[in-house]
């Protein structure tokens, strides 16, 4: 099935730009950008442990990001330091610890430089089967929950007075994250993923009007990123995540040049 | 306001606190909104004007006292500010539709009865102040709210602007006929039409019109003779006349002056 592993490839990696696209837009909204490098720095660790415990590898690391989260969540509470400086602390650690675990192991050989930069063109079509089923269950989650999602985002307070419940929308957002983590992990590596969720969304905001434009335009910004890059490390024979990664970046230099005023409502006519 | 009996209750506080730990937010309040009229809440930072709206919204359970909401009431709210960051593409229609929605038809009713309607296509990131609070009220109009709760609704707005929103506010309660609940922390300006002030210190401190709660002793205890000089009473049909004593002191000045006063 899927001929080649470059098919399997393309194919894997536009199933994920489709969700990392709009899901990348809430990153981007609720500026979780460094939320999100903190539970995929975790993913190592969920490796580790998937391994020593020998559990499904997927489960395992969404299992390691959603507690990071949850974690993250208690100790805001606590209200000590700041949301930035726990992260930091959360994200290296993670890291680091996953780092030394994978040391211990020697039963079985570890390719430390897929789990941190992915290895695309490895994809089985098992893999393919759980990006499109778990990518298919995240989009229509959010589909399902995006009126509340996005008013939550705008403004909790307003939310809550009107009936919506912000605190649950915000867990929601993070256990997609942690879905989306542990399924795109293979593909671009710990060290990449959120890029996949960041700079697509970042080059559609100047090019949308509406939040729902944004997201659908990230999606595609995505797909284009995921085909470009592989085929040009199928060309110049580069590493097939991070070219992945300098596709959507180029896309995002392009888009600089258009005028963002001239896309949505009218421009600024006096000073204030 | 001869009907004033018969007026639909919407929502009745009895007594209602919220304690946070070993901390009480604020406790002992009456208050009962009713269709068409308007409650003002007004009080120092930190005297528990939020809590009280938070447990008329349901968003806070009373932790002491009780809440009775009429069933399925739906809720308008005037967000304090609403800072909306610039990642966020959203224009005015679309914002209209945030928590519900709405058809091309009552989005346009909605802004013209603000009078923004040629803000329609326009970001909210490029809406002035004024501009914005229009809008918000557009939004949570066009829910056809049972109950509005305005929270600061004039905070930076210019004067003539905050005439002007009161008067909003004034058409917005004759043509619905919803209940208003509004919170002030600038004193300076009551609207006439408030059926009820209720002055809050931690606890209910005074109650009653804006011309009883003005000469209330607990209010001019609660902010000195000086802010109650100030509180001016704002009449819709004067509302071409600049108030000489619309300026207030500046909003730190008069709140910590009554720091560990015991009343009521």
């Amino acid at each position: 099935m899927f001929g080649d592993f470059f098919s399997r490839a393309l194919i894997a990696g536009i199933g994920l730009a489709l969700v990392t696209g709009p899901l990348g837009c809430f990153v981007v909204w609720r500026r979780m950008a460094y939320f999100g490098d903190t539970m995929a720095h975790s993913a190592l660790l969920g490796v580790a442990l998937s391994i020593i415990l020998s559990l499904n590898m997927t489960l395992g690391v969404f299992a390691v990001a959603a507690f990071v989260a949850g974690a993250l969540i208690i100790l805001q509470r606590q209200a000590t330091l700041s949301t930035d400086a726990l992260l930091g602390i959360l994200s290296h650690s993670t890291l680091a610890v996953g780092l030394v675990l994978v040391g211990f192991i020697t039963t079985v050989r570890i390719d430390l430089m897929g789990f941190l930069f992915g290895d695309i063109l490895a994809v089985s079509t098992q893999d393919i089967a759980i990006i499109y089923g778990g990518g298919a269950a995240i989009l229509a989650i959010l589909i399902l929950g995006w009126r509340p999602l996005l008013a939550s985002t705008v403004s909790p307070e307003l939310a809550e007075a009107e009936g919506l419940r912000p605190e649950v929308s915000r867990l929601v957002l993070m256990i997609l994250m942690a879905s989306v983590i542990a399924i795109a992990m293979k593909l671009v590596g710990v060290l990449l993923i959120t890029s996949l969720l960041i700079i697509p969304a970042a080059t559609a905001r100047r090019l949308s009007a509406t939040p729902e434009q944004m997201a659908l335009v990230a999606a595609l910004l995505g797909v284009v990123a995921v085909v470009g890059g592989l085929f040009g490390s199928k060309t110049w024979d580069t590493a097939s995540g991070p070219s992945i990664v300098v596709m959507a970046l180029i896309v995002f230099g392009v888009s600089l040049a258009v005028p963002v005023g001239r896309l949505f409502g009218r421009r600024p006519i006096h000073g204030a | 306001m001869d009907a004033l009996a018969e007026k639909e209750t919407l929502v009745t506080l009895r007594g209602a606190g919220v304690s946070r730990g070993h901390r009480r937010l604020v406790h002992g309040v009456d208050l009962t909104l009713r269709r068409g009229e308007i409650v003002t809440l007004i009080g120092p930072n930190g005297s528990g004007k939020s809590t009280t709206a938070k447990m008329v919204t349901g968003v806070y359970k009373p932790t002491e006292g009780s809440v009775t909401r009429r069933a399925g009431i739906t809720i308008g709210y005037v967000p304090q500010k609403l800072s909306i960051d610039w990642t966020m593409p959203l224009n005015v229609e679309r914002l209209m539709t945030l928590t519900g929605r709405h058809s091309a038809g009552e989005i346009d009713a909605a802004l013209e009865a603000v009078g923004a309607t040629r803000l329609r296509k326009a970001a909210v990131q490029e809406l002035s102040g004024g501009e914005f609070q229009r809008v918000l009220f557009a939004r949570a109009m066009i829910r056809k709210p049972d109950l509005l709760v305005l929270d600061e609704p004039v905070q930076g707005v210019d004067f003539s602007g905050e005439v002007a929103l009161y008067e909003l506010v004034r058409t917005i309660r004759d043509t619905t006929q919803s209940g208003i609940l509004m919170i002030s922390h600038d004193l300076h300006v009551v609207m006439a039409e408030t059926d009820i002030v209720i002055c809050l210190n931690g606890h209910m401190c005074c109650t009653g019109t804006p011309s009883a709660v003005k000469r209330s002793p607990e209010y001019l205890k609660l902010f000195g003779e000086r802010a109650a000089q100030t509180l001016a009473i704002y009449e819709h049909h004067h509302d071409h006349e600049h108030h000489d004593d619309g300026c207030v002191v500046g909003a730190g000045e008069h709140h910590h002056e009554h720091e560990g006063h015991r009343h009521g």
